[in-house]
């Protein structure tokens, strides 16, 4: 059944209410320090909706996510890095006009792949380019040759992997294990201030709004329903006449775009960008924010990663020692309690309560079961 | 990059460093083959292997201090001691979680990565908790101590030679349990079909926590022998579980010559290469390759026909 309208009731409520979360709530209930620490969660969100798209609807785990999130996070750290290391701000080096961890390195011209890095349209592109074409690479040869599942997961997490090792290894060239740091501005707007802060944090809020409109419209299209088939029973979607192969990596691609989106904005967030949000690690952790919010619920992925991370941030703050126990636990407790996550809790407990007093108040009896799209059909 | 060394020093090069490829082969290939019982047979992703791993390794160190303090005189054997409690302290470990954990997801293999993750986070708070942050070594006993000359330019470190045997041995006792004994036949049995191993009256449950404890057991084992050749940390497992899941996939999952064929290709090119470039290069050049190969060939080296 698809559903003619964009959302549906429930959708609806839950679109309002986080707008008015994120957009009259927390900056009224906040101050800067606190808003641009939301900033940076819910740059995860991106990520963690394009996981509910690539794992909760197509069934393809992607253990490599943070590799994409920090492909979009560098381009875009490459070009606010250039605009900080101009030649009047960088007198003192031997080279002046490269990047400072590029004058430690003994290097004494920019890289040939910097260059074009200059230009902010470039940037731009390449936000989006970059892992777009990285992961149709992967994408293609991977599920061409019908490797899938486990095998999919084991390897885009040696990709993940491998990037990091590369990352930390070339200083010259990546800024190594520390990152690019040192960002100062955008195009001369200084992007440090606490009036730029809010002004980003609205930007952001703007994207997180779009993904999730672009989202819910892949959810709702003729291409939604055959990932959820595709999920399901492989081999029938494939003797139907589908091409298996191409849909999952338009799911991969996409769930690869958002994350470089994620990470782009995460750059200009919080000012760096390093290979610790790359590797092995970060990419478990951001399928864990989709895990806890409901690997199908784009509103639960945003929830997710919001809620993790808050817990992360205020435990590992306190308790030092619990936050790893914590986080394990609550590992082990998703995946075996509720593989649905929050949304899952929610539309199993909480939303039926609702509806019911709706009903008994308004007396009509429309829809009132609501349909959990995309629901495992066991 | 050959130019500055002559043919017999670039040979002895070759045969050290051929050698310690062979100490990384032997820890890939202990740790490789508790992840291919587990991965390959069951198809568990086990992610806290390397956390078992450790447990292992943390045993033969407190097994070491205990000789260290109460039995002194039997200090150069406690190693044989220490390895049977590893693989008994892991083991024990592996079975316990099956049956909380893992014997509620076999449907869901996915989620078995995940949970498995959640439990290595713990797992390795834990060990940093318990035995504090900082890497520990054990003490080697003398006849370990100091190296075989072999010629004027090569020499052998007795450790290792110690850890290669230990893993010829291992290799061979497992691959008897699963090839010949009887047990090893209803493990295979219900790998290739769960239902009708079940209908001719093998107890698959059981089956499956003994085989889960078994591959559990043997990454403990392979912990003991890690100690031999460097120090235990908390977080010591997680640098060797990617690098092994690529060992296990490569071989071809359910293979055990397999295992052992991708393992010694993986060490030996990376060793090799580790002497001409900087070890994060090698790595990477290592890994790549992997991943190039396996996008070739899906299957890994040694595939088995299983009718799914």
């Amino acid at each position: 059944m698809i559903n003619s309208r964009f959302f549906n009731r429930s959708e609806l409520i839950g679109f309002v209410s986080l707008l008015l979360l994120l957009v009259v709530i927390l900056p009224l209930a906040l101050d800067i320090f606190r808003l641009n620490l939301v900033a940076k969660y819910l740059t995860y969100s991106f990520v963690a909706i394009g996981l509910v798209l690539c794992w909760g609807y197509g069934g393809i785990l992607s253990l490599g996510q943070g590799v994409f999130f920090g492909l979009g996070g560098y381009c875009m750290a490459m070009f606010l890095k250039l605009e900080a290391s101009s030649v009047a701000n960088t007198k003192i080096q031997s080279t002046p006009g490269i990047p400072d961890f590029m004058d430690w390195n003994q290097l004494t011209a920019l890289p040939f792949f910097w260059k074009p890095f200059q230009s902010f349209p470039f940037a731009l592109a390449a936000i989006i380019l970059v892992p777009a074409i990285f992961a149709f690479i992967i994408g293609a040869a991977m599920f061409k040759r019908r490797v899938g599942g486990v095998y999919f997961a084991i390897i885009t997490q040696a990709i993940a992997a491998i990037m990091t090792i590369l990352i930390v290894g070339q200083q010259g060239y990546t800024g190594g294990i520390n990152g690019i740091t040192d960002l100062r501005t955008l195009h001369g707007w200084d992007i440090r201030t606490d009036h730029a802060k809010y002004i980003l944090y609205f930007v952001e809020v703007f994207f997180l709004f779009a993904a999730i409109m672009v989202a819910q419209f892949i959810r709702l299209t003729k291409l939604g329903r055959i990932l959820v088939a595709m999920r399901e029973q492989e081999d029938r979607v494939r003797f139907s006449g589908y091409s298996v192969a191409n849909f999952k990596i338009f799911a991969f691609c996409a769930a690869a775009v958002f994350a470089a989106v994620g990470g782009a904005l995460f750059t200009l967030e919080v000012g760096f960008m390093s290979p610790s949000f790359v590797g092995i690690v970060p990419s478990i952790e951001m399928v864990i924010y989709t895990a806890v919010g409901g690997r199908l619920s784009i509103f639960g992925a945003v929830y997710g990663s919001l809620l993790v991370n808050f817990a992360k941030t205020s435990l590992s703050e306190t308790f030092p020692q619990l936050w790893l126990f914590g986080l394990g636990a609550l590992f082990i407790a998703v995946v075996l309690a509720f593989p649905n996550g929050l949304a899952g809790i929610w539309g199993d407990y909480v939303q039926p309560r609702i509806d019911r007093l709706l009903a008994s108040r308004t007396k009509k009896s429309g829809n009132g079961g609501l349909v959990a799209d995309g629901a495992p059909a066991e | 990059m050959f130019g500055d060394y002559s043919i017999g020093d670039l040979g002895a090069i070759f045969a050290m460093q051929g050698f310690a490829g062979l100490i990384l082969f032997s820890v890939y290939v202990l740790m490789a083959l508790g992840l291919a019982i587990i991965f390959g047979q069951m198809g568990v992703i086990n992610m806290a292997h390397g956390e078992f791993m450790i447990l292992g390794a943390y045993v033969t160190w407190m097994t070491s201090n205990a000789f260290q303090h109460f039995l002194p005189a039997l200090f150069p054997g406690y190693f044989f001691v220490a390895m049977a409690l590893a693989f008994i302290a892991s083991g024990s470990l592996g079975m316990l979680v099956e049956w909380a954990m893992i014997s509620r997801l076999y449907k869901r293999p996915l989620d078995t990565l995940l949970a498995t993750w959640g439990l290595s986070l713990i797992l390795q708070q834990a060990y940093r908790s318990v035995f504090g942050a900082r890497e520990v070594g054990v003490e080697l006993p003398d006849w370990m101590m100091g190296s075989w000359q072999a010629t004027d330019a090569i020499q052998i470190p007795i450790n290792g030679m110690f850890v290669m045997c230990l893993t010829i041995l291992i290799t061979i006792v497992v691959a008897y349990v699963l090839f010949l004994s009887r047990w090893g036949k209803q493990v295979r049995a219900v790998v290739q079909n769960r239902v009708m191993a079940g209908a001719v009256g093998i107890n698959t449950e059981k089956v499956d926590r003994y085989t889960f404890g078994l591959g559990c057991g043997i990454a403990g084992v392979a912990g003991s022998a890690f100690t031999m050749i460097g120090s235990t940390g908390p977080t010591a497992g997680q640098l060797y579980i990617v690098d092994t899941f690529l060992v296990v996939v490569f071989g071809g999952a359910a293979s055990l010559i397999g295992t052992i064929a991708s393992a010694f290709t993986i060490s030996q090119a990376q060793s090799t290469m580790e002497f001409f470039m900087s070890g994060s290069m090698a790595k990477v050049l290592t890994l790549l390759a992997i991943v190039a190969i396996l996008m070739l060939r899906p299957q890994g080296l040694f595939a088995l026909k299983v009718r799914k």
